[in-house]
């Protein structure tokens, strides 16, 4: 369970560059919830999930995971609950250590790191098992670096990472926008294959509107730091693009304009 | 043939300089490319090490156990660095920096004066040059030696646990460190403690092996460090990629660094110059990885704007 209660965050207050990210943010999500999340340049759809994640500190509301209030934690604390997988696929793997070696980071969050070995044999044969989910050739690949891996098998990888212990909460930062389409499908289809596998509380933003209404069983677009629009259950499966856009221009009261995510329809 | 018969007769002391050097730029290996962090703490606490050791072993302590007190007291010189760059936010260098000059201070403190000299004819000591020739095991190439080997097994051995992995990806993605709950700040300040520790113990076996610890002796360590370092893996870097094997020609770059020393000195080069000529020939091997990408990146508009053309 997330609830996201009144949170609001401004960047540099007080300077010319002043900007309200976050105006005020309420989400309430329940088991099994799989939620889209769509909007225009600078909507305040990262700043939110970077909230979640404890990247930077919110300036009022809070936040609270499974009834454990995380709003004060700091991000290494707050790992333990949420999985995350990034838009860079260079952020989510360590690129100079192995396959194996990232996989045994992912599996001891949320423990304190001992002196015990950082990955044991009976690990390596877990993640060989893993890894032919991806059905990307990585399970004969366990001792690669992982900077010798392409973006999309990177992004999978780190998928594979975000989920190796069930968190809370899955974080999805536009995790298929720096893949070619091809592998964007495939790692959606990863994604879609895991949550429904682990039953995971998912949030994932997307420019692809075709996508964000397919996917998940809740869709949310936000709008200067707002959420706009809130659709659920039945009404989301028989939503279309247009809906969508005519009711964003009721709701928010101007046009909605991303070339990239109209591009991408 | 005169130059070659003295640079032969010279070769134990320099290999074990370099062997104790070794040690040290261990140390710097797991700042400099583990944490990716360029830590100058160390020119201090070489001094610091040495400084311990020295004291201690005058005042009647186990030579043993002064060795084990100069590595705690580099790791808490390192603790002081990591915590000036985590808790105050001080970048790493000028972190360094401020401990080095701090600890200038309380080196002499310790010592007492600048320089304090132990005799090998009056005290028990674990190494000195003055063995360097003899064929028994407190020769210091023996002694030295076999403490190098130990301490890369037991760092292959503590880089390979929970805690040394998470040192490991902090210094490799502090984003993904943090996304797998790995506090990147309690990382870096242990990283550079381990660092300065092992500094801090070459330090204390340099003392000993030349019979002095003096306030100056970890001017430039640094450079030093760094020299074995890229040597080690320009020489070895293809050949060796296992971690322990990785650390082994680091200590080897020591060497090679220290014989390289020699043979220039015994050629007639004025000593004074030697720093100079460290200085620039690392400064040297630090651009040449960013030439060569220059260099990859021209080619690659060559060969595009070849093509347009055709």
């Amino acid at each position: 369970m997330l609830d996201i209660v009144n949170v609001e965050k401004t960047f540099n207050p007080g300077t010319i560059n002043e900007k309200k990210a976050l105006n005020g943010i309420n989400l309430h999500l329940d088991e099994g919830d799989f939620v889209t999340v769509i909007g225009g340049n600078g909507a305040g759809k990262s700043t939110m999930l970077n909230m979640i994640a404890g990247v930077y500190p919110v300036d009022c509301g809070s936040i609270i995971v499974d009834d454990v209030d995380v709003t004060r934690l700091p991000e290494y604390k707050r790992a333990r609950y949420l999985g995350r997988v990034f838009q860079d696929p260079m952020t989510g793997t360590a690129a100079n250590m192995q396959i194996e070696e990232n996989l045994a980071l992912a599996a001891r969050r949320g423990k304190r790191r001992t002196l015990r070995p950082g990955i044991t044999a009976k690990e390596r044969k877990e993640y060989q098992e893993l890894l032919k989910i991806l059905d990307l050739g990585l399970e004969n690949r366990l001792t690669a670096k992982v900077g010798l891996l392409s973006g999309g098998q990177r992004q999978a990888l780190t998928l594979l990472m975000a989920t190796l212990k069930k968190p809370k909460l899955l974080l999805l930062d536009e995790h298929t926008a720096a893949l070619d389409p091809k592998t964007a499908k495939k790692v959606l289809d990863i994604t879609e294959e895991i949550v429904a596998r682990d039953n995971l509380i998912t949030i994932m933003i997307t420019h692809n509107m075709a996508d964000a209404i397919r996917v998940g069983n809740r869709l949310i677009m936000m709008h200067e730091g707002r959420i706009v629009v809130d659709v659920k259950g039945e009404e989301k499966k028989k939503l279309t693009i247009e809906q969508l856009l005519q009711m964003f221009e009721e709701s928010s009261g101007s046009k909605f304009t991303s070339d990239k995510v109209m591009l991408s329809k | 043939m005169e130059i070659l018969l003295q640079l032969f007769n010279a070769l134990p002391g320099s290999v074990s300089q370099g062997l104790i050097w070794g040690i040290m730029a261990i140390g710097v290996y797991i700042t400099y490319r583990i944490l990716d962090v360029a830590d100058l703490t160390v020119d201090g606490s070489f001094a610091t090490g040495g400084a311990v050791a020295v004291v201690l072993i005058l005042n009647g302590c186990n030579l043993w156990l002064a060795m084990i007190l100069a590595f705690v007291a580099g790791l808490i010189a390192g603790a002081i660095t990591g915590l000036l760059h985590t808790l105050m936010g001080i970048p790493p260098i000028l972190a360094g920096i401020l401990t080095q000059l701090s600890l200038y201070s309380i080196n002499l403190k310790i010592m007492g004066k600048a320089n304090q000299s132990v005799n090998v004819n009056q005290t028990d000591l674990l190494v000195s040059l003055r063995w360097v020739k003899e064929f028994a095991f407190h020769n210091p190439l023996i002694t030295v030696g076999v403490v190098l080997l130990i301490l890369i097994a037991i760092l292959y051995w503590f880089f390979g646990t929970e805690m040394g992995c998470g040192i490991r990806a902090t210094g490799a993605n502090l984003n993904m460190s943090r996304a797998q709950g790995i506090n990147t700040s309690f990382n870096k300040v242990l990283g550079i403690m381990i660092s300065n520790g092992l500094v801090a113990f070459s330090g204390a076996f340099l003392a000993q092996y030349q019979g002095f610890a003096d306030v100056k002796m970890g001017q430039g360590a640094i450079v030093i460090g760094l020299a074995a370092v890229i040597i080690g893996e320009a020489l070895f870097g293809k050949i060796f990629k296992n971690f322990a094997l990785r650390l082994l020609s680091v200590a080897f770059g020591s060497i090679i660094y220290y014989i390289v020393v020699q043979a220039v000195i015994t050629a007639g080069l004025d000593a004074n110059l030697l720093k100079l000529l460290s200085a620039a020939i690392v400064a040297i091997f630090l651009a040449i990885p960013y030439w060569k990408r220059l260099y990859s990146e021209k080619h690659m508009q060559r060969v595009k704007g070849g093509k347009t053309n055709a």
